[in-house]
């Protein structure tokens, strides 16, 4: 379980995140919505401790994020940010071998190894493992990406928007591993999405956030409805219903 | 109804029999065959050159009493090659692993220009006279002190406040070392012919500027940074993939950059105020050891880099000095033969 408990950051005097309190379950996905600026992805860079908070405490299942030493952590938590730019030349294998790095400190065992194949093949990048990653195209590079946190072996996957720059097949493609990965594997993942209408597919709880503040938590069912994504969201929203679910319409 | 399934394969390539799947840094057998040959042949160039600067042109016959004594005279020459090689290749390299920048070195961050404000500074106050005064070990003691306590204050002070910034810290850096140029230039201009011609000798980057009797402070205290730089190589793997990604894997970065900028200062120092400013060398150095090596792991990359470094430093020296007659300034065919192969490498392969 994540728990967050009054966690406060301020930048100037009209912009701050929080007061935030929340608990997001362990186990299954859960999706951070909302608008443009709310604070989604800074929400989550504060849970993975790639950011400073001013007041507050965060805990992962019981560890004081703050206080926790970052290479403990490290076999906790993962968090992958959007924009992932190496100067090194990498190899996907390579690249995901890293994901040992907290387990092993970069002297790979057998084992270690083991579990980088495995990952390698949850994503289906077998085929590429030993491509460059600037070889690669942007949906192959995403997935090599998410090799990595894999590999990591975190009960908590925390992903700032996986589907960016994604076409339709690629995106939904990384949900369905996302899926997987969160049935097969255990792994509790928070992810940042834009589209309401993934998060209400693949989810299994949705937070929406607004103005830095959470404003709605709860189930698909919950915050598909009319009235709370428009409040969320500012824009008229209809919810139909289509063949696979509820269908958030809004243009 | 039609749940969405993954459609690719999902199969794992047949290897051959033998070909372990592994993430190692050499990542196929091709690579590393390619990686053992350019260390054999970087090694056989050193030795040649080492040897080659020893020997040639040895009035006497090898073997005989006086040839080694006028090679052991020549020996200290070598041996400052080797020094400045080790201290600029992997001073280069970890600098721009934690700056994650590769068009940058250490060079530019004020070590050069403070180098050339103190010189300047000691002619410019005390006449001819300072030159003699800017030598000895107290002065090169002195020089290095300086030049880490000025890098210690300008990281200590731009990356441990609320806003640490890495590029904010360069940006400073090289306006500090813009300002050191200027205030030397401008005394400069007030020197004397005479004063200036002999400040000249010194500010050019040359081995002859070095005294054996610096070699008990500059070799230690280069080793010891140099041994910190590599035991850490592990780690600076995990740095060079940028804040964020070392920090999720357990990096504490700051203290790391931190950590690799002071180690950094010192070898930068030692070389600096041992033959001066080498402004292009270490960029140079890097970026061919990049491609030389083809590898992320700096438990690779550094021997490679020292290496390339010494061979380049070597062989500048002994072609000026069996060619040109001209041993002194060495930066200049560094930079001519150096820029030359740099260019060819990087038109070559189209990348860093």
């Amino acid at each position: 379980m994540i728990t967050l408990e009054n966690v406060h950051k301020k930048y100037s005097n009209d912009v701050a995140i929080g007061p935030v309190s929340i608990s997001i379950p362990a186990g299954g996905i859960t999706a951070l919505v909302g608008p443009n600026g709310a604070g989604k992805s800074t929400l989550l860079t504060m849970v993975g401790r790639l950011m400073g908070i001013d007041e507050g405490t965060i805990s992962i299942s019981g560890f004081d994020v703050a206080s926790t030493a970052s290479k403990d952590l490290a076999k906790i938590v993962s968090i992958l940010r959007q924009e992932n730019h190496f100067v090194t030349r990498l190899t996907v294998r390579q690249l995901v071998g890293f994901g040992r790095f907290p387990h092993s400190k970069g002297r790979l065992s057998a084992a270690d190894e083991l579990i980088v194949s495995r990952s390698i093949d949850f994503l289906d990048l077998g085929a590429l493992e030993a491509r460059y990653l600037d070889e690669l195209s942007g949906g192959q590079r995403q997935r090599a990406y998410v090799a990595m946190v894999l590999a990591q072996d975190t009960e908590y996957v925390l992903l700032d928007e996986p589907l960016n720059n994604l076409d339709m097949a690629h995106s939904v493609q990384m949900m369905a591993h996302l899926r997987r990965a969160a049935e097969e594997l255990g792994r509790t993942i928070v992810i940042v999405l834009h589209d309401i209408n993934f998060a209400g597919h693949y989810a299994d709880h949705i937070c929406a956030v607004k103005h830095g503040k959470v404003v709605e938590f709860g189930t698909p069912a919950e915050i598909m409805r009319d009235d709370v994504l428009t409040r969320v969201f500012e824009t008229p929203v209809t919810v139909i219903d289509g063949p696979r679910g509820p269908l958030a319409v809004y243009y | 109804m039609a749940e969405t399934t993954i459609t690719a394969p999902r199969t794992t390539p047949k290897l051959r029999a033998g070909n372990r799947r592994s993430s190692g840094p050499l990542p196929s057998k091709k690579v590393g065959k390619r990686y053992w040959i350019v260390l054999s042949i970087l090694i056989v160039l050193s030795l040649g050159f080492g040897f080659g600067l020893l020997a040639w042109d040895n009035p006497m016959p090898p073997g005989s009493r006086g040839f080694w004594l006028i090679a052991q005279m020549r020996a200290s020459n070598v041996l400052v090659m080797l020094v400045v090689a080790f201290c600029q290749a992997i001073a280069t390299v970890s600098f721009q692993t934690v700056t994650n920048n590769r068009i940058i070195t250490p060079s530019i961050m004020g070590f050069e220009s403070l180098y050339v404000a103190v010189q300047t500074a000691a002619v410019f106050l005390l006449g001819a006279a300072g030159v003699v005064a800017i030598q000895g070990v107290g002065q090169f003691v002195l020089q290095v002190l300086i030049m880490v306590a000025l890098s210690v204050a300008l990281y200590g002070w731009l990356l441990s406040g609320k806003y640490g910034n890495i590029q904010i810290m360069l940006l400073v850096g090289i306006i500090i070392g813009a300002g050191l140029g200027s205030v030397s230039t401008f005394m400069q201009r007030l020197l004397s012919p005479s004063e200036f011609d002999v400040l000249t000798a010194r500010l050019f980057g040359s081995v002859a500027n070095a005294d054996p009797s610096y070699f008990p402070i500059a070799i230690p205290l280069c080793l010891l940074a140099g041994t910190g730089l590599i035991l850490n190589a592990r780690r600076l793997n995990v740095v060079s993939l940028g804040k964020e990604t070392s920090i999720n894997l357990g990096i504490n970065h700051r203290r790391e950059v931190m950590k690799t900028l002071l180690l950094v200062s010192i070898l930068m120092a030692v070389s600096t105020a041992l033959i001066g400013p080498m402004t292009f060398l270490g960029f140079l150095v890097a970026t061919l050891a990049y491609q030389l090596a083809d590898t992320y792991d700096h438990r690779y990359i550094f021997p490679v880099a020292v290496l390339t470094g010494f061979v380049i430093l070597s062989g500048a020296y002994f072609i000026m000095k069996n060619l040109f007659y001209a041993q002194g300034v060495v930066s200049i065919i560094i930079e001519v033969i150096g820029g030359t192969v740099f260019l060819i490498f990087i038109l070559r392969k189209g990348r860093l």
